[in-house]
């Protein structure tokens, strides 16, 4: 049962084949029997899930009509607020507070009876591509237990990829869903800035931060996709604007006529040769299904990075500032004496991990005086001529696409000491969170030196979030066609030493 | 080629509010110097005519009516407080200013 | 070495900066739907977004946007068609954020002036204050310092943060710098503090009470030498907290700053603390070292663009310019210039006009509110907005003493009873049984026994001396416990008393 889509399990639910709460226990059980291994959950709400559980159960029961994914149950990402339960983002600085309130998505979740099973983890305050630098150790990715799993949303991208949840949310603020999607065989969506509240969602970039769907399958993620999505009068960036149709464009799957833009700048040198092969191979079977394959060139890609690394920071460095030990939260060295400030300095030394507190530093200096223009200044206008490459390019295409990373997993601890090799993972998805458009990954095979995952990206403009749903579903309906069977059919079953 | 020295870098985390060991600063500073060529690369760019993007979205005027909602009960307010008293947070003596 | 005020002016120029603070009266906060009641219970009105939970995300406030504008339009100023609110970045508990919700360089409304009039030597003189910007941001929560000797932050063991006034939308109104004030810069920082507190009043955009905080002003001094050109270097006193305080700083400054120049020192550019006890002012934190602030653009919010229709509505909604009003009044009433000065003094220029308008004589409303009525508030401590006795009030006790149906002094004890709680006019009068005496005959029973009584007076009374008549009535009105229309009883005395009555 565990290893159905989302979709399957809802028309289960809705047959009364199951009950949520049967369904939830499998999930439970299956957590239990593979989190020593995995280490996707920073916490798991059993009782909080069956509770949620047994009430879905309970208004089926009644005829009560109910949404789409009702009774199905999710992993959601350690950054999102959930009311009364532990939000720590990874951080030590947050272990043991419970918020009093629910984010949106949290809001909207329950709004659509969506279980939800646990928190997931995560690198902290969503800072990484691996999960490594979560304060409460790393997550394992379930091809090769050695290797990460993506970052920075690795417990939930982990927890769909050995079915401890059949869907997940991520947030993405510069590939957090796509990387780890790409490197675990599954599907992860950033959709279009202002698209899915932020409220709730932990800052860490707020320019650039988008909560989205995590799953297993194209159609899945849609369906999370439309629960989630919508405007919030609480986020003062949400879009007031119906959400885009992308449950029908995963259903239908036709990309007949369309125009798919290859950006020129984004493969070549340093691509692993297994991800560039599994890419030719995926642009060919979409040419086979209908699309037109052009390519694209957006020149001021190659500073993305850069921009990247000084735009994120200095946001952070100010969302960041609250945490302080004042209101909630971690409070270290108050002793007899000790002042405030003192108090503060210590807590943010010993709550903040190695990489947070550089990433703070490196935006307090790009922020500062005599500093501004050169650095935080100059990143900005990088910003300026990536979204005029995009706006270029899409008058070209209808969507772009490339591979989601420039390599497939790599091995725990490889680039723990290396931050620039570590940023260089994000350099294709980084690019979408500037220009603020939507971006999915979904898997493209396995690549044949190492035999892991390779995710391939699509980009979508300013919510036409539809379009990379039916390109995607296009592309997953040819692979699956070819291999006769999912993909993470031919991942390890993790079950053996049980 | 730009670099942070080891002052200026314990200067920065004062800023921020982190104390910071010898050690930390003078492997930071080292860092920072390949970090900092590495994002340095924006002004290569980054001319005078190009305008500055701070968000991705163009919204303008988006507010909400002055209407009062609901406020956290004392007790949620309070919940994570590491000390309280007299339902107010409780903190360590203030330095500086009133 | 202590200098004398002239001393100071007769060597040295000063150099104002003025920056005003004002808590605006919208129903919630800036960023968020808590309430912003004042003096409510601890944390009452706080919310994840008021108390920096992490998630939250703010939303401005229109209300808000729509009072700065009106501040902005009232002060002279543009509204710029494009600003943009701004993250500060500075570490400090009682703000939760650990940075405020601000604007830096591109602030709502910018070039504005505000006229002010005070008495010189040479008689009324005009001084016209250049405001550089208003700008909208964030108050902060409140700290109680628990433990040490003085109660005061320095020395205390640890301190309570109550965040219900976090978030409460601020207005600051900063001006360009003011030269050439002369010995008057004491006065015009007052008047200009005063006008701006007039102009904001009638706006109805703040509560503008400085005891309370809602309307606080910084005051940037600085000296040079008469006829230099550079500016000397300035000090910030913060939080003065009345009119009286705010020329009492300024004055105090002036003659701080040349008591440390002329012994050959320099000014510190630093925060000071106004002392209202000693009206000198306490070195706070030094900005040697500017603060570093980090100023950049607010990611969760996006830019504010008033077009100009909404602004074109606002400005049609302005009210009457305050000094503009004053004269207009003063003139219609015929009020003394002194007079009109008291009603301002005493804040009761709107609620006089009001009784005006309700039908009541401006000389008989301006000495109920300006007398009797202040004199009660005066005794209670009471802000006389706060008495229950309205201008309907006032106006209906000012047509029955009109008509005879009230003497002065009875109409004294209908307003003590109103104020008291007993009901409007009509109510008091008739639950204390209040009533004018002009039954003829019970009173000339009256006046027949007081003529008995003192029939020596009356006699003389009787021989033409009318001055004499006096004592009877006052005997009179005794006998008929005040209740009765005086000039009645002088009538009916001395027509008794083969007098002629008029
Ligand atoms: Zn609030």
């Amino acid at each position: 049962m565990i290893r159905n889509t989302a979709a399957q399990m809802a028309a289960k639910l809705a047959s009364g084949e199951t009950t949520s709460v049967a369904l939830t226990q499998a999930h439970l059980d299956r957590i239990n029997s593979v989190e020593d291994k995995v280490h996707a959950f920073l916490f798991v709400d059993e009782k909080g899930a069956l509770e949620q559980a047994a009430s879905v159960d309970a208004k089926r029961a009644k005829g009560e009509k109910l949404s789409p994914l009702a009774g199905v149950p999710l992993a959601l990402k350690d950054v999102l607020a959930q009311k009364d339960k532990p939000t720590t983002c990874g951080s030590k600085i947050l272990e043991g507070w419970l918020p009093p309130y629910d984010s949106t998505v949290v809001a909207s979740l329950k709004k659509n009876d969506i279980v939800i099973l646990g928190k997931t983890n995560m690198d902290e305050f969503a800072m990484g591509s691996s999960t490594e630098n979560s304060a409460y150790g790393p997550t394992h990715n379930p091809w090769d237990l050695s290797r990460i799993p993506g970052g920075s949303g690795g417990g939930s991208s982990a927890a769909l990829a050995s079915f401890e949840a059949p869907l997940a949310i991520g947030t993405d603020t510069g590939g957090s869903i796509r990387q780890p999607a790409a490197v675990t065989g599954t599907v992860g969506v950033k959709p279009t800035y202002g698209g899915v509240s932020r409220y709730g969602l932990v800052a860490f970039s707020s320019s650039l931060d988008q909560a989205g769907p995590c799953a297993r399958t194209v159609l899945d993620t849609a369906l999370l996709h439309e629960a989630i999505a919508g405007y919030d009068p609480k986020d003062a960036t949400s879009i007031n604007a119906p959400v885009p149709q992308v449950v029908q464009a995963a259903k239908d799957g036709n990309v007949k006529g369309m125009k798919i833009g290859v950006v020129k700048e984004l493969n070549g040198d340093g691509y692993q040769p297994g991800v560039r092969a599994r890419f030719d191979e995926a642009l060919e079977l979409l040419a086979k299904a209908g699309a037109e394959i052009v390519e694209v060139s957006a020149p001021n890609f190659e500073y993305a990075l850069a921009a990247y690394y000084l735009i994120a920071p200095s946001e952070a460095s100010s969302n960041l500032a609250r945490f302080d030990a004042m209101r909630y939260g971690l409070r270290v060295g108050d002793v007899d004496g000790a002042s405030a400030e003192a108090v503060m300095n210590l807590t943010r030394e010993v709550g903040f991990g190695k990489e947070v507190k550089r990433r703070i530093i490196l935006g307090t200096y790009a922020l500062s005086s005599g500093y501004y223009d050169a650095y935080y200044g100059s990143a900005q206008k990088v910003r300026t001529l990536i979204t005029q490459d995009f706006t270029k390019a899409f008058t070209q295409a209808d969507v772009l696409v490339s591979p989601t990373c420039p390599t497939t997993a790599f091995k725990i601890g490889e680039k723990a000491n290396d931050p620039l090799a570590m940023y260089l993972n994000d350099i294709a998805t980084i690019p979408v969170n500037m220009a603020g458009i939507g971006g999915m990954s979904l898997p493209a095979g396995l690549a044949d030196e190492d035999g892991l995952p390779v995710g391939f990206q699509i980009m979508s403009p300013v919510m036409k979030d539809e379009r990379m749903y039916s390109v995607g579903a296009a592309l997953e309906a040819a692979l699956l066609s070819k291999w006769g069977a999912p993909l993470l059919n031919r991942a390890p079953t993790l079950e053996a030493s049980k | 080629m730009s670099s942070l020295s080891r002052d200026e870098v314990a200067k920065l985390a004062g800023l921020a509010r982190i104390e910071m060991s010898e050690e930390e600063l003078v492997s930071l500073s080292k860092e920072f110097t390949v970090i900092l060529d590495a994002v340095a690369r924006v002004q290569e760019v980054a001319s005078a005519d190009v305008a500055p993007t701070s968000h991705p979205l163009s919204l303008r005027n988006v507010f909400r009516t002055d209407v009062v909602v609901p406020s956290l009960s004392p007790e949620q307010a309070l919940s994570g407080a590491p000390a309280q008293e007299e339902q107010r947070f409780r903190v360590p003596q203030i330095l500086g200013e009133e | 070495m202590s200098l004398t005020y002239e001393d100071v002016v007769a060597k040295y120029e000063p150099v104002l900066g003025l920056e005003v603070h004002v808590e605006l009266n919208t129903e919630s906060k800036m960023f968020c739907g808590c309430a912003t009641v004042f003096g409510a219970e601890p944390n009452t009105q706080t919310c994840p977004v008021c108390l920096a939970l992490p998630g939250a995300l703010p939303v401005v406030n229109e209300k808000a946007i729509e009072s700065t504008i009106k501040i902005g339009l009232a002060l002279n100023c543009s509204i710029a068609p494009f600003s943009r609110f701004a993250r500060k970045n500075y570490f400090y508990p009682d703000m939760p954020k650990n940075f405020q919700i601000s604007q830096y360089d591109e602030p709502i409304c910018v070039d504005g002036y505000v006229d002010v009039e005070i008495e010189t030597d040479e008689g009324p003189k005009k001084f016209r204050i250049e405001v550089e910007r208003v700008h909208m941001e964030e108050d902060t929560g409140k700290s109680l310092h628990v433990g040490g000797a003085t109660g005061r932050i320095h020395g205390a063991d640890y301190s309570l943060l109550d965040y219900n006034r976090a978030g409460i939308p601020l207005v600051e109104i900063v001006t360009k710098i003011v030269p050439g004030t002369g010995k008057y810069a004491p006065e015009v920082a007052k008047a200009y503090v005063a006008e701006l507190r007039d102009i904001l009043r009638s706006l109805g955009v703040s509560d503008v009470k400085m005891e309370q905080g809602s309307l606080r002003c910084d005051a940037n001094v600085s000296l040079r030498l008469i006829g230099a050109e550079k500016l000397g270097t300035r000090s910030e006193t913060k939080n003065v907290n009345s009119l009286r305080s705010v020329e009492r700083a300024v004055r105090g400054e002036m003659i701080r700053h040349a008591e440390l120049l002329n012994a050959g020192g320099r000014v510190v550019q630093e925060t000071r603390h106004f002392q209202e006890d000693t009206g000198l002012t306490r070195s706070g934190r030094s900005k040697e070292q500017a603060e570093d602030y980090r100023y950049f653009p607010e990611p969760d919010l996006v830019p504010v663009e008033p077009d100009a229709a909404w602004i074109e509505k606002l400005r049609a909604g302005l009210p009457e310019r305050p000094s503009i009003r004053r004269k207009r009044l003063q003139e219609a009433w015929a009020v003394p210039e002194k007079e009109m000065a008291a009603m301002i003094n005493a804040d009761v220029l709107d609620i006089v006009e009001k009784t005006v308008l309700l039908g009541a004589d401006p000389t008989k409303a301006r000495s109920w509110w300006l007398g009797e009525i202040s004199r009660i508030a005066n005794d209670k401590d009471v802000a006389i907005a706060d008495l229950a006795i309205t201008p309907q009030d006032v106006a209906e006790i000012v047509a029955l003493v009109n008509s005879g149906d009230l003497t002065d002094k009875l109409a004294r004890q209908v307003v003590e009873g109103v104020i008291a709680g007993e009901g409007k006019p009509s109510e008091v009068i008739a639950k204390r049984g209040i009533k004018v005496v002009n039954d003829d005959g019970a009173l000339m029973a009256a006046i027949e026994k007081v003529c008995t009584e003192q029939a020596d007076t009356a006699e003389k009374v009787r021989a033409g001396h009318i001055p004499a008549a006096g004592a009877l009535i006052g005997a009179v009105m005794k006998e008929t416990k005040g209740q009765a229309d005086a000039a009645r009883v002088r009538e009916l005395l001395l027509g008794h008393l083969g007098q002629p009555t008029s």
